[in-house]
């Protein structure tokens, strides 16, 4: 059913990570995600791969959650490790055909797909664990000090939760306006692209028409209920740090510290391990 | 002075062509007077085009008298200082349950009304738990909007305005778009609002068997008040309603024809029980 569809792909549970707040989340997410390109060297890895696996853990989403994320870049991902794999200038390891595999090519291979993984993977407990409203929430507090640079913060936060809310409301519509137009015989499925295209015509005008009224509606019902933009307003779920919110940034810092300090060492290590 | 008082009221939508000369001109509202008292409830009937609506959004300052003046709660609504004061006084329920639903949860929308009027964040969570609770969705305070039917739907739209402590609710036609449950589920939390927390309702349809329950009704047609009175007034004049192109409830049709045809039956009846008592009264 089309009604049931949630936007992002929230998984819900009572975990720590489902309760921080979300500017927390966010906030670790975009360093994480950092990170992953700052380190060098296997002992970031290391680290990067503990912290993903104590926050998923304590996230008690199920793990294939996470992978089904993965799925959907499979072929962005294996088209950027075959480049690497054949297209790195280095030392050759072996021939196939007139393509060569370097030992530069599989180690760039191997890190690029190591690095896009845990992305993918970290953005998903991201998305797993907060809902979309929380995270617009998160947003519009984030990025409040634009505002004093004339960015409207509140309305572009403002705007994004009404999308939300419509976006299964509109598929619905979509739905309706295909079926009434299949039953007059419209054709979505047979000819070319050009022809696919030129057959959506009949169902984009209509409904365009309706988003149209539907948000004319909408605007004069907010104006009903006293809505005069983010000035004066007071929030029913405001967000506060918490302690819980200080541990996790406190977290997130040893996480930095641990993976440059691995960085560092983990290559002396191994050096001396091996000699 | 009662909390809705209308006088001389005129409203007229303006066409025009794609270069702003005036095409043409339609009086929606035309010359109408309406004095409402705190407690009332007051129904307006017209079938479409009647200017039904467009009276309606003069009462939530949505729009502005072209003549003639409103006043809510005493404010002047073409006083730009009041605007929020009145639509904070009025509130108003929509015909699309879809298209009045601002939050992703059912308790984030009855809270928007309050959070814009800056009330503090405790006394939100009071206003939407009491105002849920008024309309019997209390239990589905968590749900998505998406997952509801439509009668609940319009339950929500109403706690959302109850929310904003009103002293009158609007509601324009907001059982158009619903099934006979839905229809019914919303009457029944429109009626205990009146009943029980005392506030003016202000109910705008075409059903006719939403009315019987008013305490005054207007009959609106081509923009002017064709009808007024009690519901027992207004139904028994069968004549003139079909000249309004208005139905009356089946009953008091059978009621009516029946006396057509010699039976001693009173006029106006109204409800089952009144025409069955009628009835046992004229075979005795």
């Amino acid at each position: 059913m089309l009604r049931d569809i949630t936007l992002g792909q929230y998984y819900q549970a009572d975990s720590v990570i489902h309760r921080l707040d979300p500017r927390v989340k966010l906030g670790t997410t975009i360093i994480f995600i950092i990170s992953l390109f700052v380190f060098h060297g296997v002992g970031g890895y290391v680290a990067a791969a503990v912290f993903l696996a104590m926050v998923i853990k304590l996230s008690k989403v199920p793990f294939h959650f996470m992978i089904k994320g993965m799925k959907s870049i499979v072929f962005l991902l294996s088209i950027t490790v075959i480049f690497n794999l054949f297209l790195t200038p280095g030392q050759p390891i072996f021939r196939l055909w007139k393509l060569t595999v370097t030992q530069e090519g599989v180690r760039l291979a191997v890190l690029l797909s190591i690095r896009l993984g845990f992305l993918i993977i970290g953005s998903s407990v991201m998305t797993l664990t907060t809902t979309p409203n929380q995270l617009t929430d998160g947003l519009e507090k984030m990025l409040k000090p634009l505002n004093r640079l004339g960015v409207p913060v509140h309305e572009i936060a403002m705007m994004m939760s009404i999308a939300l809310r419509f976006i299964p409301i509109l598929m619905e519509e979509t739905d309706k306006i295909m079926k009434a137009q299949l039953a007059r015989c419209a054709d979505f499925e047979s000819g070319n692209l050009i022809r696919k295209a030129k057959s959506l015509v009949p169902l984009l005008v209509p409904l365009f028409i309706s988003a149209f009224r539907r948000a004319n509606d909408l605007a004069m019902a907010m104006e009903a209920r006293c809505y005069r933009g983010g000035d004066h307003r007071t929030k029913m779920k405001p967000l506060h740090y918490e302690r819980r919110d200080y541990i996790a940034y406190l977290i997130v810092l040893c996480y930095l510290v641990a993976g440059v300090v691995l960085g560092k060492l983990l290559p002396i290590l191994l050096g001396s391990v091996v000699a | 002075m009662g909390i809705i008082k209308v006088r001389d009221l005129v409203y007229e939508y303006i066409r025009r062509d794609e270069e702003g000369n005036v095409e043409g001109i339609t009086t929606a509202v035309d010359d109408v007077d309406l004095d409402i008292e705190q407690g009332d409830f007051v129904a307006i009937l017209g079938h479409n085009g009647s200017g039904k609506s467009t009276l309606a959004k003069h009462l939530n300052a949505i729009l502005y008298p072209a003549e003639g003046t409103v006043w809510v709660d005493g404010k002047d609504t073409n006083e730009e200082k009041y605007v929020w004061d009145i639509r904070q006084t009025a509130g108003m329920v929509f015909q699309n349950p879809d298209n009045q639903i601002i939050g992703q949860i059912v308790e984030e929308d009855v809270g928007f009304g309050p959070e814009n009027m800056g009330v503090p964040t405790e006394e939100i969570w009071e206003r939407v738990e009491e105002s849920l609770k008024a309309v019997g969705m209390y239990s589905y305070r968590k749900f998505s909007p998406n997952k509801l039917s439509g009668g609940q739907k319009q339950r929500v739209s109403i706690a959302g305005v109850i929310a904003m402590h009103p002293k009158c609710i609007v509601l324009d036609e907001p059982t158009a778009m619903l099934d006979p449950k839905g229809r019914k589920e919303v009457i029944r939390a429109v009626r205990a609002l009146n009943d029980v927390e005392k506030i003016t309702v202000i109910l705008i349809t075409h059903y006719m068997e939403e009315v019987i329950y008013a305490d005054k009704v207007y009959v609106m047609d081509q923009g002017k008040i064709a009808l007024q009175g009690t519901p027992k007034e207004v139904f028994s004049q069968v004549e003139q309603l079909k000249e309004l192109r208005l139905d009356v409830p089946q009953v008091t049709l059978l009621a009516y024809e029946l006396e057509k045809e010699g039976f001693a039956m009173p006029k106006g009846v109204l409800t089952n029980r009144e025409f069955v008592e009628a009835l046992d009264q004229c075979t005795r």
